[in-house]
Formats: C-alpha cells, sequence, structure tokens
C-alpha cells in the first residue's frame, strides 16, 4: 500500500513523471524468459505475485491520484471515451460494487464501503470523496455507475456482454490505451475487435482465449500481462489523437533513449459479473522507463534479449520500428550475456 | 474451471405451496453478503441423508439486489434419489446447508427482440428470477407454462407478482407448441425449462420451424435415475454399481473419484469423460448430435448407460 501519493504528475506536455525505487521493484515485468511470443498466458488473479503489483484485486500505486487526474482531463476533452450501451445497466452496477469492495478490503485506510441495505456509503480519502447513494438507482450517484466508480481506478475497463457464444465489447472507460479506440470497437465481437493483432489469429490463440473466456466464473478471476513501448510517459496514446503522439517515435536519439523510452505494461484482469454474466476487462497500464528498468540486472539482460529477437510483425504491430535499433543498442550496455532465472520476479531488493 | 468455495446456508423460512412445492429461504450463515445472482442461476445444495448427502441444483427465484437471501422452490418427486424427499421431510428452519456460489449456463439474452419464455410444472423457477428483470427493463414477452390439471391454481398463485397480458398458464399439452412458435417476430429468443418429455417437443418444433440454435436455450433439471447399470473404471479395473436413484456423477463421487463438475445438469461440459465400451445414454445438452451418436464421450452428472456395462477412462 502506497504511503504517499504523487500528486503533481503530468503524462502530457512536459511530463512529469518518474517511479520511485520502490515503484520499481514492484513493476509488473512482462517477461518471464529471454524471448517472447504469443500464447494465452492466463492465470488465476490471486493476491500474491512476483512483485507487489499483485497483492490486490486493483492495484493502486504512487501514481493513483494523478491518473486520476488524468482521466478526468481527457474526459473533459473527448467525453465519448466513456461509453456504455443501455442493455449494460446491470453491468455498471455490477462493476461499482465490485472495485468499491475489492479497495475497501484491500486498502482500508484509504477506502471505505459501508452497506444499510441498499443505502450505501463510500469513502475515497486519496480523492476526497464522501458519497452517499442508493444501489441500484442511478439517479443518486453524479455520474452513471460505471462512469462514477471507474473515475476513481486507475487504468482502462471494458464490459463484455455475452450471448451467442461470444463477448461483445458494450461498454468501457478508455483513457490510457495503447493505440485502440473504444468508440470504433464498440459493439464488436471477440474476433472482430482483435481483428488488428498480427500471427495469434493463426496460432488459434483466439479461438481458445475466447472458449476460456466464455467458461469464467464469478469470484474466479484471471490475469494476464500484455506490454508494448511508449516514448514519453504518456497514457493517452488512442488513435483519435495521433496527431499529438505519433511524432514523438521520430524523436528518440541514442543519447535520450534511456529517459524517453519506456516499457508499457498492461495487467489485464477478467472479472464475470453475478447479476449481469458480463465480463469486466481491465487494462492497468505501467510505465518505466528504460533508465529505471536496467537498475533491476535481469531486467535489463532480459529486455535486451526479447527485443533483439522479437518477431518483425510484432514489433511492426508494437510501433517499434522506428526505435527498435536504438534501443537494442542501448539495451546492450546491460547485457553480459549472463543466464537469468525463469519468471519475472526482480530476484534483488536494491536497485543498481 | 472450479466453483468456488462453498457458503454455508441457513434456512430461514419454509413454505408449503402445495402438498408436493416447498420454497425455502436461505441466509448467510456465517453473516457475509451472500454472492450476487443473475436471473436463471442456481446453486447446488448438499442435502444430508441417511444414505449419504445428496448434491441437487436448485435454481434461485426471484432477485435480491441487497444480497441477503436465496429463494429455491424444491418438488417432491415420486422417485426421489433422495434429495428432494430429505428436503421435503428433513430440513427445519434454524438448519445449515452447504451450497455453491450461484452459476448459470441458462442466461438472458440482452439484444433479443422478444423472449419467448416455454415452462412445465417445476421448470417455472428460473423464469421466476427472469420475470422481474423483463419487467424492470420493459422488454417484449410471452410466457407459456404447462401444468396439471390440478396444479393450475398452485401455479396462478405463483405468478400472481409477474401478471401480465401475454402470460398463459395451459392446463395439460392442449395448446399446440407450433402454435406458439409460429407467430414469433424475428429476433426472439426462446426459453425452455421443465420436463425432458416437453423440453425435447418444444426444442423439435424450433426446429422444424427453421428457428437457428442460437435462439434457443434451455435449462434442465436432469432426468433424475433410470435403469441400474455397471461401471467399469478402465485405469484400475474397479467396477461400481450405479443405483436406479444415483446419477453416475455421484456414484463416482461416493466411490471417491472426484470428477470435476459445475452444473450438474448437462449443460456446462465440466465433467465431461471418455467412454471407451459400452453404449451411453445420453440426457445432456452440451454435446452436439454428432458428438452423441459417436457414443465415445458422456456427461456422467445426467447421462446413463443403455448396455448393462459402461467402461470410462478414469
Amino acid at each position: 500500500m502506497p504511503a504517499t501519493f504523487k500528486t503533481d504528475e503530468t503524462f502530457r506536455g512536459a511530463f512529469n513523471y518518474r517511479n520511485s525505487d520502490e515503484a520499481i521493484l514492484r513493476f509488473p515485468f512482462p517477461f518471464t524468459e529471454d524471448s517472447y511470443m504469443y500464447s494465452v498466458n492466463i492465470e488465476p488473479h490471486v493476491r500474491g505475485g512476483p512483485t507487489g503489483a499483485f497483492q490486490a484485486v486493483f492495484d493502486v500505486d504512487e501514481h493513483y491520484v494523478s491518473e486520476c487526474r488524468e482521466r478526468a482531463l481527457v474526459l473533459s476533452q473527448d467525453p465519448n471515451r466513456c461509453i456504455v450501451l443501455p442493455h449494460m445497466l446491470a453491468a455498471e452496477w455490477d462493476t461499482l460494487e465490485l472495485i468499491m469492495e475489492s479497495l475497501a478490503a484491500d486498502y482500508p485506510d484509504h477506502f471505505s464501503l459501508t452497506r444499510d441495505g441498499l443505502q450505501w456509503r463510500w469513502i475515497n480519502r486519496p480523492l476526497g470523496i464522501d458519497d452517499t447513494f442508493v444501489f441500484g438507482d442511478p439517479s443518486s450517484l453524479p455520474f452513471p455507475p460505471f462512469e462514477y466508480i471507474t473515475r476513481q481506478a486507475q487504468g482502462d475497463f471494458t464490459l463484455q456482454d455475452q450471448r451467442e457464444d461470444n463477448l461483445f465489447v458494450d461498454g468501457g472507460m478508455v483513457t490510457t490505451q495503447a493505440d485502440w479506440s473504444l468508440e470504433f470497437d464498440v459493439g464488436m465481437s471477440f474476433h472482430e475487435w482483435h481483428g488488428p493483432v498480427p500471427v495469434a489469429h493463426d496460432l488459434g490463440v483466439f479461438d481458445r482465449a475466447l472458449q476460456f473466456l466464455l467458461r469464467i466464473q464469478h469470484d474466479h478471476p484471471v490475469r494476464r500481462l500484455n506490454w508494448t513501448m511508449t516514448v514519453n510517459p504518456r497514457l493517452d496514446t488512442s488513435p483519435e489523437n495521433y496527431p499529438i503522439w505519433g511524432p514523438d517515435r521520430t524523436t528518440i536519439t541514442p543519447e535520450n533513449v534511456g529517459e524517453k523510452l519506456h516499457l508499457r505494461v498492461e495487467l489485464q484482469t477478467l472479472f464475470r459479473l453475478p447479476r449481469s454474466n458480463a465480463i469486466l476487462f481491465g487494462v492497468r497500464a505501467y510505465l518505466a522507463s528504460l533508465n529505471e528498468l536496467v537498475r533491476v540486472p535481469k531486467w535489463g539482460r532480459r529486455l535486451h534479449r526479447v527485443l533483439r529477437d522479437i518477431h518483425p510483425s510484432l514489433a511492426e504491430y508494437k510501433g517499434l520500428p522506428r526505435y527498435h535499433q536504438c534501443a537494442v543498442n542501448f539495451l546492450s550496455e546491460y547485457d553480459d550475456g549472463a543466464v537469468t532465472s525463469m519468471g519475472i520476479a526482480p530476484d534483488t531488493n536494491t536497485l543498481s | 474451471m472450479t466453483l468456488g468455495r462453498d457458503i454455508p446456508l441457513r434456512i430461514r423460512a419454509i413454505e408449503a405451496l402445495s402438498p408436493s412445492l416447498k420454497r425455502i429461504a436461505f441466509v448467510a450463515a456465517d453473516g457475509n453478503p451472500l454472492p450476487g445472482s443473475r436471473p436463471g442461476a442456481h446453486i447446488a445444495l448438499t442435502v444430508p441423508g441417511i444414505d449419504g448427502a445428496h448434491r441437487n441444483s436448485y435454481s434461485l427465484v426471484g432477485a435480491h439486489q441487497d444480497r441477503t437471501t436465496y429463494e429455491v422452490i424444491v418438488r417432491r418427486v415420486a422417485q426421489s434419489r433422495g434429495g428432494s424427499a430429505q428436503v421435503h421431510e428433513a430440513l427445519r428452519v434454524g438448519d445449515v446447508l452447504s451450497a455453491s456460489p450461484p452459476t448459470s449456463q441458462f442466461n438472458l439474452q440482452n439484444k433479443a427482440k422478444k423472449h419467448l419464455l416455454i415452462g412445465g410444472g417445476i421448470g417455472i423457477t428460473p423464469f421466476l428470477s427472469f420475470l422481474p428483470v423483463l419487467r424492470e427493463r420493459n422488454l417484449a414477452v410471452e410466457m407459456h407454462h404447462f401444468v396439471r390439471p390440478d396444479e393450475v391454481t398452485v401455479f396462478e398463485r405463483l405468478l400472481l407478482p409477474h401478471r401480465m397480458p401475454t402470460m398463459r398458464i395451459h392446463a395439460g399439452r392442449a395448446v399446440g407448441i407450433e402454435d406458439i412458435l409460429k407467430g414469433q417476430p424475428l429476433g426472439t429468443h426462446l426459453y425452455i425449462c421443465g420436463p425432458v418429455g416437453l423440453m425435447q417437443d418444444v426444442e423439435a418444433a424450433a426446429y422444424r420451424l427453421g428457428w437457428p440454435t442460437s435462439n434457443i436455450h434451455q435449462e434442465s433439471f436432469g432426468a433424475s435415475g433410470g435403469r441400474p447399470f455397471i461401471v467399469e473404471l478402465a485405469r484400475s479395473g474397479r467396477k461400481l454399481q450405479v443405483g436406479e436413484n444415483q446419477s453416475l456423477l455421484e456414484a463416482l463421487e461416493a466411490a471417491g473419484l472426484p470428477v470435476r463438475s459445475m452444473c450438474r445438469g448437462g449443460a456446462c461440459g465440466e465433467c465431461l469423460t471418455q467412454v471407451l465400451a459400452g453404449e451411453p445414454e445420453h440426457r445432456d445438452h452440451f454435446l452436439t448430435a454428432a458428438e452423441k451418436s459417436n457414443g465415445d464421450r458422456i456427461m456422467p452428472c445426467v447421462s446413463r448407460s443403455i448396455s448393462p456395462l459402461l467402461t470410462i477412462d478414469i
């Protein structure tokens, strides 16, 4: 649990973002071995795991307050980053209940939920919120229930309706995304919204993943890690704003790559919601610069090997080509060829 | 896939609805909020009996947003495998039973243009949790419920809080299923729950009329019992008797062979088991017609054996 929150971070403009030593050590480094290829890398989402990022149902870290402010800023400029189709109202309440219960249980010093029948009181101390409302009555909240609670959470969320043996992305709050658009995808089926992903279709990954997801049970959430790279600590790399961040890719030089280039990891979680039978998909983004990551020797070595050997189609899809070689050159300085241990744990308690 | 840990439920009230129907209300014995549930969900209740515990699935009736109460309705069946007779005769207010968290394969389809509910007898129970939700969302609904002539008033009373002009209770089977299905608008979803014979008739009629599979949904309570048979466990050579009041799954569990299971009603596919010899009698809704005629797989929660000996890969 973070003792203090950084309240002055910005994820745009002049950028003001860095990870404390604790935040680096708890980073969900995504590579379990020295190479990377798509797989159905899904595991039960239970508390406890190789780093500190896996200790809560919804991880709250030192960037919480600043990230919530960034979300509010994106929404004020583009309200359609939060869309929920009308038939998903039950799923909205399910989401509110799940996030409130989880935050209150995992971080009792920061959040509290008191229930008297359907009369609920929600206190969010870091954001200075103290609201009393009637569960099931949207008029008792200042925002629709899904928007209300996801404005108070880090990471993006989508709601999937289950029907016709398929999943449809029928809602979401998406302000910290890696170049995909909720407004474009809303209403699509599972294979439709994954259409642009290369290679994985041929591996049958999506067919198997869908069959698995259709059978997820309440109280048995699962998680996986996904990753890409982002220039600058920018959370909102959306297609809508491509003209703003796309040109950043041309700004990487051997001098600034360690500071400017960030590994962006998504801790993705999937929850079956009890009343609606919908699936809540959480996409929690973590950013760490190469300079920060190489302070863990194992991660510096491994990131070098993964990027050096990555499949060209994946590099293309993740937008790497412009700075790929520059990043590999930089990281090679931190790879002495030593054997790395399996798994993602940092294997150290202190940073170099 | 496994279900969550069992939850302890205390009986808060028992109400006799008719000589063979009882409504039982449960609260959480540990004082925690109960897991939320969706319309159509059921719990698997463990009912202690003289000849060992029985585990039966019962639909939750009615929606309880505040997560304080579960309600089920149990019919005492003539050839009870023990569960329903035990529920009717032995359970008392204050008793604590163990139950699985709610789960369901019988779900309301959010984008249906119209919801057509066809049920029979005790198959009304999942519909009792559908109806308040359908009404709250102001969706197009038509319901036909088939009951024994002597039970019309019982079911009228049960449906009284949900009355709507498009709801009909039929005494016996005088009304033709095809007549009901024929006039439905495109985009209608059909939900069937009731005795096996009725469900088969409705499903067959829907296919005859060209309904798409994706618009037909059914909930089975599992046919109870049948002719006894012997199951041979190929890996150990062990032979077990499956009694006439016992499912194959229960026989395996009783012998200390916990086959993974979830719905216990032939819908979810969790207990799928390979058949090596013998002829299965398929009663599930999970295997396709082609898979059933292959005869090399069985869902032991509901299906049995036509041949006196069935050899399975356990």
